[in-house]
Order: structure tokens, then sequence, then C-alpha cells
């Protein structure tokens, strides 16, 4: 593994870390509902200082169980996942495609470049090195 | 960072709403000359959304034995600025209001001011000023998410504060309840956003140099050459 990826996934570790060890170390243990989210949290502080406070609106829609809701969620973080997931391997794909057209034209150049240089007869294409491999190479004059 | 739905008295919630309209139609106006002129930066900003998208949905327990989410908006701010993170950090914050009844149409104003405008300038500030003395590009990505982290959720409780002194405490003593809620829980979790952006930056810097150049967020050679002109 190269330096750069080991760096990456030391990364992706700590964060995992730090999601677990709240949890391994049992720090919702001394709360009636262990891990409840700060949003609600805050609800309840609310009606603890304004006991009268009334929510005067409502949503316009309510997923009718948690379970739906947890799909919702789990829509939002796939399309956000999916999204960033394409951006990442457009690139690779366009840098390997640029690194391919490098390699052929690197080596069309040796092939041009060898027939300037060997002025008095035109080498044969088998004779220049890399124009084998390379198919098409000997019918491009200049890269 | 969510208010819910209705939990704004209608005063409070109208005038988050008035000061936080001016910066998304201003954020508005930039992502769409952004577009314009970089077409090419449409993929990056679609990526920075999504960065946004995946971050606020996930739910991370923290030290203080509940769990809350990141935000994802230091990354965008980075990268495109803070009036373009107002837009996209308001598209994140309606799908949730809308489809997940999280926050809420009532409460958008409140909650766009915390997440999608104080939450990245603060951001960008600390990433620029870090940038100006010379500190590493991925340290400087690091307090900038953090700090845009962080600051979302304290003008959360001030948010609250306002709305709700406590009748003995007063506009204090809430902010001090709120805060415990809501920063305290945050810590940790604005850690991990830090990472999680470092992580991402670091994939775009291999991936887009090119892109992250014309943005400023890297350095041309010229410009490393004649002392850090970008950056000033």
């Amino acid at each position: 593994m190269s330096k750069s990826a080991k760096t990456n996934l030391l990364l992706v570790l700590a964060v995992i870390a730090l999601a677990v060890l709240p949890l391994a170390l049992g720090l919702g243990d001394d709360k009636e509902e262990p891990f409840t989210g700060s949003d609600g949290q805050a609800e309840t502080a609310i009606t603890e200082i304004e006991p009268d406070y009334e929510p005067w609106f409502s949503p316009l829609y309510v997923p009718p169980s948690g379970e739906i809701e947890s799909a919702l969620f789990a829509l939002q973080a796939a399309i956000g996942a999916g999204v960033l997931a394409y951006y990442f391997g457009l690139h690779r794909g366009r840098r390997q495609g640029e690194a391919r057209a490098r390699e052929r034209q690197q080596a069309e150049s040796a092939a041009s470049g060898a027939g300037e240089s060997g002025a008095s007869q035109v080498p044969e294409p088998s004779q220049v090195p890399g124009a084998s491999q390379v198919p098409g190479a000997s019918q491009v004059p200049e890269a | 960072m969510h208010i819910a739905e209705g939990f704004l008295p209608p005063a409070h919630a109208v005038a988050w709403g008035v000061a936080s309209a001016p910066f998304v139609v201003h954020g508005v106006r930039s992502l769409t000359r952004e577009v314009r002129e970089h077409p090419e930066s449409t993929l990056l900003l679609g990526a920075s959304g999504a960065f946004t998208f995946v971050l606020s949905a996930l739910k991370l327990p923290s030290v203080t034995g509940s769990c809350s989410h990141p935000t994802g908006t230091g990354l965008g701010a980075i990268l495109f600025r803070p009036p373009i993170m107002a837009v996209l950090g308001t598209i994140t914050l309606l799908f949730q209001a809308l489809l997940l009844a999280h926050g809420g149409l009532t409460t958008l104003g409140a909650n766009v001011f915390s997440m999608a405008i104080v939450g990245p300038w603060a951001g960008y500030g600390m990433y620029r000023l870090l940038r100006r003395y010379g500190v590493p590009l991925m340290v400087a990505v690091f307090f900038g998410a953090f700090v845009a982290d962080l600051f979302t959720y304290c003008v959360t409780s001030v948010q609250l504060a306002l709305a709700f002194p406590d009748p003995s405490s007063g506009f204090l003593g809430a902010l001090g309840k709120f805060g415990s809620i809501f920063a305290v829980t945050q810590i940790p979790l604005a850690v991990s956003e830090g990472l999680l952006t470092v992580l991402v930056m670091r994939l775009l810097v291999q991936s887009s140099k090119g892109e992250l150049t014309r943005l400023g967020v890297l350095l041309t050679k010229k410009d490393a050459r004649t002392g850090s002109e970008a950056m000033a």
C-alpha cells in the first residue's frame, strides 16, 4: 500500500474510533435513553424552560415510522455518496485515459524522431523501437 | 443543530429568515456566475453539495451520550467561498425539512443562518487566516472544517437562548443549557468532520489538481516562486 493510501486509511480509522469509543465506553449509560439526538434534547430543554410553549407549526410531511425515517436518511447519504463516487470515478478514468494518450504520444514521437535521425534511409516500422506495439503509430507522421 | 418545526416564536422565525435571505440570494448569484464562467466546475460543485448531504445525514454518537451530526459545509466554503455554500447548505436543509421532518420551514431561516452562513464563513475565515501565516494546506483545511462545524452549533445555541431565556438565569443561563446540549456534544464530531474533510481534500489534490489551482486552493508554480500571492 502506498504511503498516501495508508494516511487515508488512518484518517478513516480515526473517524471510526471517534464514533465507536463513546459507545464502547458506555458514556450514555447514565441517561434514561442513551444516545438520543441532540435536536430532540433541545426540544425537551425548551419545554423545561417554557412549559407552556406550543409549537405553532407542524411539518408538512412526517415519515410514518422510525424505519421510514431511517430509510430517508439513508437515501440522503446514498445520494451524496453516489455523487461523490461519480466525481472521483470520473476523474480517475480521465487520468488513466490521459496517461494512456501520453504513452501513445511518446511512442509516436519516438517513432518519428528515429525517422528524422536516420536521414539517409527510411527505417522499416519494425526497426523503430516501440512502434510495433502501438497500432497505427507508423501512419501518423507527427504527434 | 436543526431547530425543530414550530420551535421558534414567529417573530424570531421571521427575523432569522430576513437575516438569511440576502446571503442566500447573493449565493445564488455567485453560483450562477460560477457555473456560467466555469462550466467545468459544475461537477466539483455537485461533489461539495454531496459532501454536505452525506455528512449531515451521519448521526454519530458523542462523548455526552447523545447523538448529533456533522454539517459538511467547511469543504465547499474552502473550495468555492462561503456564498456558494449558503445555497448548497440551504438545499440540504430544505431536503431534510420537507422529507424528513428534520428542522422545518418556519425554522429554515434560523437553521440556514447557523449551518449555511455563519458556519461556512467562520470556517473559511479560519482557513484563510491559517494559510496566510503559512500553515500547511491540510492543517488549515482541518481547522477550517472543525470551526465551521462547531460555530454552526454555537449559533444554534445562541438562537435558542435568545428565543427561550431561562426564567431565573436569563439569556446566559439558557445559553449554558443549550450550549451543553449542542456545542459540547459537537466537539468530537467537529474533529471527525475535520478529518473527513482532510480525507476528501487529499483525494481532490490527487484527482483535480488543475481545478484546485484555478480555485486558488493549490498554488501554481509561479505563485510559489513569487510568494503566496494567490492566497493574499
